[in-house]
């Protein structure tokens, strides 16, 4: 008798269940908006130029070999990679009190500072910590904080349906009925699904209670760059935050800006209050580090760490970024003229208003169940499509096919 | 109430506001982090790199150095790496399993072309970040879904990194006697003594060649004995093999056990490394096996695999991966390797031939034969501590306090210091 008869089949994770259909899928005329992956116009994955450029000259170096990485990841990578997010002129790493751990991607990321917050947080090994992510969020911040341990996972408003927004009275709410220490995941830019950010005047509001209440800031910032296509305003908020005192993380990831999806590569930066404590803490994420992967791979934090560290490959990265955003923001902008050229029903103005690569269309399961089955253009059941899998090619397919559905299924 | 503000540094901020003024970082969440203990490896490291002695020599290194004791990158690593880049391939996400021409090759280098388990399709095999993401996977998948015990046996000594993993992942760790220092060598008796009273369906880890870190390993006879006894327990096998080719120079002979095992009825997980086989340590390159009852249990299996993984880091590496398959699927690559790999493990065995010939040249009247007789990256000289460390102190050699040395820190140009060194410290 097998120890795993039990074992029962586990369903597919809902977004790769999507591409794989997609995949099966005879339809010439199927339109994939679901993996969050930028794609040309030609429908075609992106190695960015410089990555290329990058990639041979680190496979032409000679001197270069295949070792272990420290535990906490290639220092180059970690130091450059926080400066990205807290700015080159950032008192707090003039300070030196901020420190990072390069990790497998963002969930790596998020991963390595859930578990840290779960045995140093609040007490020690305090699981009861309320950890709140926003409704909805990116499907994974669940299971992170679950499988670090955390028993109290908890949305907070985020997404109003009805005015396709913000919920920002819901939120503000949130926060103020928060119990103390709770731990709020917050999306510095591009929020994953809906791609509707909080105004910098509402970004203050947002941390003048969680100062207040004593509450704890973990940004994800999974699209810094991508989303206004300006690298700087992109990490507004969490610059404010980091000038307004708070220590705080923030995962990093470098998989959609740099397009190295596959070599995860991410950075959870650490702003502690001053070296001692940042000291401390970093101990303790090594000692996590080493009973999870050990060490971090090192192709990926190479490849971005010669990015940055070199003024003109800096550059061509940015102007690399500025690319797939401009892409992505022209096809918001078609999208929503081919919708009110069709006079189709509803409000179409959050697809522009939304940012980054995501739009929360506000197609309900049934209009997505009809969009799939009948008109073969691939979305997740949340109404989310992924603005990337648009192209000049098949926007107008696309614009007729949500016409058609939102005339005939209500 | 004062009292308690004055205990709890948190609150600090929540009195301030009586001074019209809210301080910018009045307190740290952190105060409480203890400072986490060193690492005992990288403390010798440390000293090591600390000392000013030109003859000195880090024997705590746990990767491969050539001759000149220079980190070595494989030919056939060379090549597949330029090959990869010939083709511009795209860096879209794998799937969480990791690259499906890695896990099958890496599966297939370990229980070999033929094997039933394969042709039969009833085992998973996912990619890992490297030996210790496979170990993890492993232990989160028997902390989630091991009916038995929760019990994991080790041997003693086993890896530092082995009870650290087991435990975060919320197993409990026992062990049974391994390596005998009378002998240097391994404790038959006591290990069959030891694993015959294991209670039913507990987990035992068993090295599959190259133990880390003795470099004791059991001979295919006692591998046999231990086979019946642990199925006589009704015991969870869980092999680590992160030495597959690096500890005889030859893949199957290493692989030995594991197939031997899989052959006489042991559903067994394995953990695979390819940091030292391939060199490729910083690219984490690993697998997770679990063979199942049959193909309808191994998809059961993998689908919970995948759903452990995706909260840790969603879908592994791509770099390190497609290395190893362009090496493993390529004819001509894996000749090379398997050539580059018979090199690697023949310079450690010349290099523990000509220690203890070195030894007895200096005239040291001691058994030096478990020197010759351990097997793999890793020796355990029988030194004791005091003389651990006045080897470091007196000759600049630094090796853990266990008196574990790692051959591929010595060379043919120093192994006659080391020699001298340790003859000096055990007349």
């Amino acid at each position: 008798m097998s120890l795993f008869a039990e074992v029962p089949l586990a369903a597919p994770v809902a977004v790769f269940k999507l591409s794989a259909d997609f995949r099966d899928d005879k339809d010439p005329k199927k339109v994939n908006l679901g993996v969050g992956a930028y794609r040309t116009d030609d429908s075609q994955p992106w190695v960015l130029p410089v990555v290329k450029k990058v990639e041979k000259l680190i496979v032409e170096d000679g001197s270069l070999n295949h070792e272990y990485l420290p535990i906490l990841g290639l220092p180059e990578f970690r130091s450059s990679a926080s400066k990205i997010a807290l700015g080159d002129d950032s008192p707090a790493v003039k300070e030196n009190r901020v420190g990072a751990v390069q990790c497998l991607g963002g969930t790596g990321a998020l991963k390595i500072g859930a578990e840290f917050l779960r045995r140093w947080y609040n007490g020690v090994d305090n699981t009861s910590t309320p950890i709140y992510v926003s409704a909805p969020t990116w499907e994974n911040h669940n299971a992170v904080f679950a499988q670090a341990g955390f028993t109290d996972v908890r949305p907070y408003h985020y997404w109003d349906a009805a005015k396709r927004g913000l919920d920002l009275s819901g939120f503000l709410g949130d926060l103020e009925a928060a119990p103390e220490h709770s731990v709020f995941v917050l999306h510095a830019c591009a929020h994953n699904p809906t791609g509707t950010d909080p105004t910098q005047d509402q970004w203050k509001q947002i941390a003048e209670i969680m100062k207040r209440r004593s509450l704890f800031v973990f940004f994800d910032s999974a699209y810094q760059g991508f989303a206004s296509g300006c690298l700087d305003k992109d990490a507004w908020a969490v610059r404010y935050f980091v000038s307004q005192g708070f220590e705080m993380f923030c995962a990093q990831s470098f998989s959609k800006n740099f397009g190295l999806y596959n070599e995860r590569v991410g950075n959870l930066t650490v702003v502690a209050q001053d070296p001692e404590n940042l000291a401390r803490t970093l101990s303790q994420m090594e000692k996590i580090v080493r009973v999870t992967w050990s060490n971090p791979p090192s192709q990926g934090a190479r490849i971005v760490a010669t990015t940055l560290n070199s003024p003109e490959l800096f550059q061509e990265w940015k102007d690399n970024v500025k690319t797939m955003a401009d892409r992505v923001l022209l096809m918001r902008a078609q999208l929503k003229a081919k919708l009110l050229a069709l006079g189709t029903p509803g409000t179409w103005e959050h697809i522009t208003e939304q940012i980054g690569m995501f739009s929360f269309t506000g197609l309900n399961p049934k209009q997505v169940e009809y969009m799939v089955k009948e008109k073969h253009v691939y979305l997740m059941a949340s109404g989310r499509i992924n603005m990337c899998g648009l192209t000049t090619k098949n926007i107008d397919y696309v614009a007729e096919s949500i016409h058609e559905t939102v005339t005939k299924v209500q | 109430m004062a009292m308690a503000l004055l205990k709890s540094s948190k609150i600090v901020s929540a009195v301030s506001p009586s001074l019209g003024v809210f301080p910018i970082r009045a307190s740290s969440w952190w105060t409480e982090v203890k400072m986490g203990p060193p690492d005992p490896i990288l403390g010798v490291t440390e000293a090591f790199k600390r000392d000013t002695n030109p003859k000195k020599m880090n024997l705590g290194v746990g990767a491969y150095r050539d001759d000149a004791g220079k980190p070595f990158v494989l030919d056939c690593v060379r090549k597949a790496e330029a090959l990869i880049a010939s083709k511009q391939l795209d860096k879209e996400y794998l799937g969480i399993g990791g690259l499906g021409d890695f896990s099958n090759s890496c599966a297939e280098l370990a229980l070999g072309s033929n094997s039933e388990v394969l042709n039969s399709k009833r085992s998973i095999t996912v990619q890992t970040i490297s030996g210790t993401g496979s170990l993890r996977i492993g232990a989160n998948f028997l902390s989630r879904f091991h009916t038995g015990v929760k019990d994991v046996y080790l041997p003693k000594p086993s890896w530092g990194n082995h009870t650290p993993i087991f435990r975060d992942a919320g197993m409990q760790l026992k062990s049974y006697r391994y390596y005998d220092p009378a002998t240097c060598g391994f404790d038959s008796a006591g290990a069959l003594d030891d694993i015959s009273k294991i209670p039913e369906h507990s987990v035992i880890l068993l090295h599959a060649c190259a133990h880390n870190p003795t470099g004791v390993d059991p001979r295919p006879e006692q591998w046999k004995e231990i086979s019946e006894v642990i199925k006589k327990r009704k015991l969870l096998v869980f092999f680590d093999m992160a030495y597959q080719g690096f500890a005889s120079g030859d893949i199957d002979r290493d692989a030995w056990a594991v197939r031997h095992f899989i052959e006489q009825g042991h559903n067994i997980l394995l953990s695979q490394s390819f940091a030292k086989n391939m060199g490729l340590y910083g690219e984490r390159v690993g697998g997770f096996t679990v063979v199942c009852a049959d193909a309808e249990e191994a998809k059961r299996v993998e689908s919970q695999l995948k759903i452990l993984i995706r909260p840790i880091y969603s879908n592994p590496p791509m770099n390190g991966a497609r290395i190893a398959s362009t090496i493993l699927t390529t004819p001509e690559l894996r000749s090379i390797w398997l050539g580059e790999v018979k090199a690697m493990a023949d310079r450690i065995i010349k290099m523990r031939e000509m220690l203890v010939t070195n030894l007895k040249s200096e005239g040291s009247t001691q058994d030096w034969q478990h020197v010759t007789d351990q097997i793999g990256m890793f020796c355990f000289t029988g030194l004791q501590s005091e003389q651990v460390e006045r080897l470091s102190k007196e000759f600049s050699v630094y090796m853990t306090k266990d008196g574990r040395i790692s051959v591929a820190g010595v060379t043919s140009g120093n192994v006659g210091y080391l020699a001298h060194g340790i003859h000096q410290v055990t007349k």
